[in-house]
């Protein structure tokens, strides 16, 4: 019985009804990161063996005694490495913060505690989570476990990879702009970003603050609404986490979309989408009018002028992030230096890697006085504008589906040679962050070279029930099971 | 390419990152700038005249409570992190004669 199988929901079923201990999980899933890991690099740090299998006694006896009984009671994930774990170092995949051990821990990971979770690593990124190929990471890029060649995606692409290769059941990623469902869709997984608010960024280290957000990563959609469940919180230690109604997301698993409203963007399906991504996500779109929900194209403008809102906005917020990083309180400092001014550059120009320094810089250049009125206002005023279209199709539409990528996961290398088209992969995503809403993945076929294509739905502000039902629904009655790439490769049938 | 980025205005941004750049990363910067800036002006096909500009989806305030310490003294563990400490605090190079 291979338990790395399991999704988290029958794990812990197998787990709570005394089939087997969390320790076994623990150290299944110990065993498959020792067995795969060299391969494909999902994580930057493993946990100790010990420490594991220590924390797993102590979730075993809570089980036992009746105190934890949870859903997710006694299974064993990986988390982002942007997340602060106490006492387990969190290195946002960057020399600045290679040896920082935090004091404290992240609210959503503590939430996963609570619910039993076993921490067993912490996965490799984009660093500071820029980027979409998590090549960027200084620790080495991670490969795309449907085919080693390419990339998983970014800039959660560890913790998409870790799911797909069965190195952990399931993981928690965060999305400033696609960085959760990009990577899930190249992996063949299931991901999702929730409204901004619903989870607590506290102990997440920020990218862009106002676009920031933690979410599931996972087998199935079950399992995500599970998770969702258990990290949505209203933390006061988070200025901007709303005590939001309609949690609960559970109960939106259901396998009915009579009567619900689709719309299609057909601005989604112009120029730069791949043939093989487009015929999966509009087979996708009638397999949900089949269970009779109501499809129609519209226009949604403006999607063009996204991606240089968000790389304006995001970078500005970026270097005033950023700027915390100094060489003094924490992380790397540089050996020799002149003087305090000289200590700051060196340290920041030696610990931050290009893409990095990219963007502190380009969001240093908006934010200067003379370019802040032309550039960051504008980009504000743009954002206002594509809220404004996305309002105006919720009007009309309960879901918003489309693909999640134009293509499936390039090869290793293919991408950071060019910014600006790598920053175009991301061009159905991105606009989702700027309006704060929810969205979804989830696998809807592969492409001619097997590697894995996601269909991305998306909802209004706290609607999420609207997509989690839609996507259930979805993968209930796609036709095909989404074997694991090993499976795959072995001649297993995905179509 | 529209945007040229001169020396100097990479100087300037230079100064406001706090970064040091080799000549050799600082001539990439300002041509991957430059490209970006000319991506960035695309906005400026959108009539955005009497738009407000939107910092957050939501209407965020802030957020008070009373003043009262709630965490406990992590002096040591915040200092275990620190590049340099002496004497219970963060050790900077010297900032003034």
């Amino acid at each position: 019985m291979d338990l790395m199988k399991d999704t988290a929901v029958t794990l812990s079923e197998k787990i709570r009804a005394g089939e087997i201990t969390v320790m076994d999980a623990a150290m299944a899933a110990m065993d498959a990161i020792r067995e795969k890991e060299s391969a494909y690099h999902c994580y930057v740090t493993v946990l100790d063996r010990e420490a594991v299998l220590k924390r797993a006694q102590e979730v075993q006896k809570l089980i036992e005694e009746g105190k934890l009984n949870g859903p997710l009671a006694g299974v064993p994930a990986a988390i982002k490495d942007n997340m602060c774990t106490r006492g387990v170092r969190t290195t946002c995949s960057s020399r600045i913060l290679e040896d920082f051990v935090p004091p404290y821990t992240a609210e959503a990971v503590e939430n996963l505690e609570k619910a039993g979770v076993v921490i067993i690593g912490k996965t490799n990124m984009d660093e500071f989570a820029m980027g979409s190929t998590t090549e960027t990471s200084y620790f080495g890029a991670t490969k795309n476990p449907w085919n080693e060649a390419h990339v998983p995606g970014g800039s959660s692409g560890g913790s998409a990879a870790a799911v797909a290769a069965e190195e952990c059941i399931f993981a928690l990623g965060s999305d400033t702009g696609g960085s959760i469902r990009q990577p899930a869709s190249y992996c063949g997984i299931v991901g999702m970003k929730p409204t901004y608010g619903t989870v607590s960024r506290y102990g997440l280290i920020a990218y862009g603050s106002s676009l920031d957000q933690i979410g599931p990563m996972a087998k199935d959609v079950r399992d995500c609404a599970v998770i969702l469940d258990a990290i949505t919180s209203h933390d006061r230690k988070d200025s901007t986490s709303v005590k939001r109604e309609g949690g609960d997301f559970i109960s939106a698993l259901i396998n009915d979309v009579k009567g619900m409203k689709i719309g299609i963007p057909k601005d989604y399906f112009g120029e730069g989408i791949d043939e093989d991504v487009r015929e999966a996500v509009l087979k996708a779109a009638k397999v949900l009018e089949a269970q009779g929900a109501v499809v129609e194209e519209f226009d949604l403008g403006l999607v063009k002028y996204a991606i240089p809102a968000y790389y304006v906005i995001a970078c500005a917020e970026a270097s005033s992030n950023l700027a915390r990083f100094d060489g003094v309180k924490y992380g790397y400092r540089t050996p020799e230096y002149e003087g305090l001014h000289n200590m700051y550059k060196k340290t920041r120009s030696e610990g931050f890697g290009e893409e990095v320094k990219r963007r502190i810089m380009l969001g240093s250049f908006v934010l200067s006085s003379g370019y802040y009125d032309a550039y960051y206002l504008k980009a504000l005023r743009t954002k206002t504008l594509i809220k404004q279209e996305f309002d105006k199709a919720f009007a009309k539409y309960d879901v918003i589906l489309g693909p999640a990528a134009p293509t499936t996961a390039p090869k290793l290398g293919d991408s950071l040679s060019d910014p600006i088209k790598m920053y175009l992969g991301d061009i159905y995503t991105i606009s989702v962050n700027l309006a704060g809403l929810p969205g979804i993945t989830v696998p809807c076929g592969t492409d001619m070279n097997g590697l894995p294509v996601g269909l991305q739905l998306i909802g209004d502000c706290f609607k999420e029930k609207n997509i989690i039902r839609a996507a259930y629904t979805y993968e209930q009655n796609r036709g095909f099971a989404m074997n694991a790439p090993a499976a795959a490769k072995e001649g297993g049938e995905n179509r | 390419m529209a945007n040229v980025i001169s020396d100097e205005t990479m100087e300037y941004v230079g100064i406001l990152a706090k970064l040091e750049l080799s000549s050799e990363e600082k001539e990439r910067a300002k041509e991957d700038m430059a490209k970006m800036l000319d991506y960035i002006d695309t906005l400026n096909e959108l009539d955005t005249s009497g738009v407000e500009p939107m910092s957050h989806v939501f209407p965020v305030h802030n957020v008070f409570r009373e003043d009262v310490v709630t965490n406990g003294d992590e002096r040591e563990e915040i200092l275990a992190n620190a590049p340099e400490a002496k004497e219970g605090a963060f050790v900077v190079p010297k900032t003034f004669d």
